[in-house]
């Protein structure tokens, strides 16, 4: 997959992780594993990287007697996964306009 | 492995990284291996599922992650290393005129300097010359018999011995403060291209 969109779509996936309800890392990965694979290493880079753009809060709280970070979107966070949605709303109907031939070709066979 | 040697691993690895960097990766996955044995996993287990520290630094340091290999953010460098040099190119005219007139103005200052130095020099030379011919003076009319205006001569003469000793020292400092100016404006200029040459 290009990178580029592979990169757009790793991190609307972990804005969507988030959106519900504020959450911490591993359960970020869990949450994802059945739609996605995310190495802890992978997923370190896309938190950094949405934070920096300030997509996302990060707090620190304790849990277990230990400290973890937790992370909870904000209305960048929302509109970037809104603007996704809007984006692929126009790529699906191109994979249309693209795959028509394919359809009728299969059409002609059956 | 358990948690303390990975993460003790991991830190040795990432060594590279500025120090505050390092801290915040190691906690995170500390906080990531806390989570995974909360949910019932060993440490080791744990550890093992994360990967080697190696293959993590080697991620990391490279700015790349397992799943983006291709560095797309170096694709658009190239082109904005050509609109720079075009620029440069056709603001040739412009910032070239600038720069000689920096560096004449510079050297023109520099030059003014030393001809300053050169002067000073030049007034300590004729007060010892003047000091010499007065005292050669003075011994000449004392031997031919007008005694006062010997003294008067000498005592001309020893004055300008005295401003001359004050003067030497004042032009020695001058010098040498000038000439350790040009020696510390030279490494700068040095140490500017160096690091030009480091960035390429």
């Amino acid at each position: 997959m290009d990178v580029q969109l592979k990169r757009g779509l790793l991190d609307v996936c972990v804005l969507a992780a988030i959106k519900s309800e504020e959450t911490y890392g591993y359960k970020i990965i869990k949450d994802l594993k059945p739609f996605i694979e995310l190495s802890e290493s992978t997923l370190y880079t896309i938190l950094k990287r949405l934070e920096t753009g300030g997509m996302l809060t990060v707090r620190s709280a304790e849990h277990e007697g230990r400290l973890r970070k937790y992370y909870s979107i904000n209305a960048a966070g929302i509109k970037r996964i809104d603007d996704f949605k809007n984006e692929w709303e126009e790529v699906i109907s191109v994979y249309r306009f693209v795959t028509r031939e394919d359809k009728d070709e299969q059409a002609g066979i059956s | 492995m358990n948690k303390q040697e990975f993460l003790k691993e991991l830190e040795k690895e990432l060594s590279a990284l500025p120090r505050e960097d390092t801290e915040e990766r190691l906690a995170f996955y500390n906080e990531m291996i806390d989570d995974m044995v909360e949910e019932g996993k060993t440490e080791e287990q744990a550890v093992a599922e994360i990967g080697s520290a190696a293959d993590i630094a080697k991620q990391t340091l490279s700015g790349a992650p397992a799943e983006e290999t291709e560095n797309a953010q170096g694709k658009p460098k190239p082109l904005l290393k050509v609109l720079m040099i075009i620029l440069i190119i056709l603001g040739f005219p412009l910032w070239f005129s600038i720069l000689i007139a920096g560096v004449s103005g510079v050297l023109a200052l520099y030059i003014t300097v030393w001809s300053l130095l050169i002067g000073l020099w030049a007034i300590e030379a004729s007060l010892i010359v003047f000091a010499a011919g007065s005292a050669a003076q003075a011994v000449a009319l004392m031997a031919v018999g007008f005694g006062t205006s010997g003294i008067a001569t000498l005592g001309m003469g020893v004055f300008a011995a005295g401003v001359s000793v004050f003067l030497f020292y004042g032009c020695l400092a001058a010098s040498k403060g000038v000439i350790k100016l040009t020696k510390n404006a030279f490494i700068k200029i040095k140490s500017l291209f160096r690091k030009k040459e480091g960035a390429k």
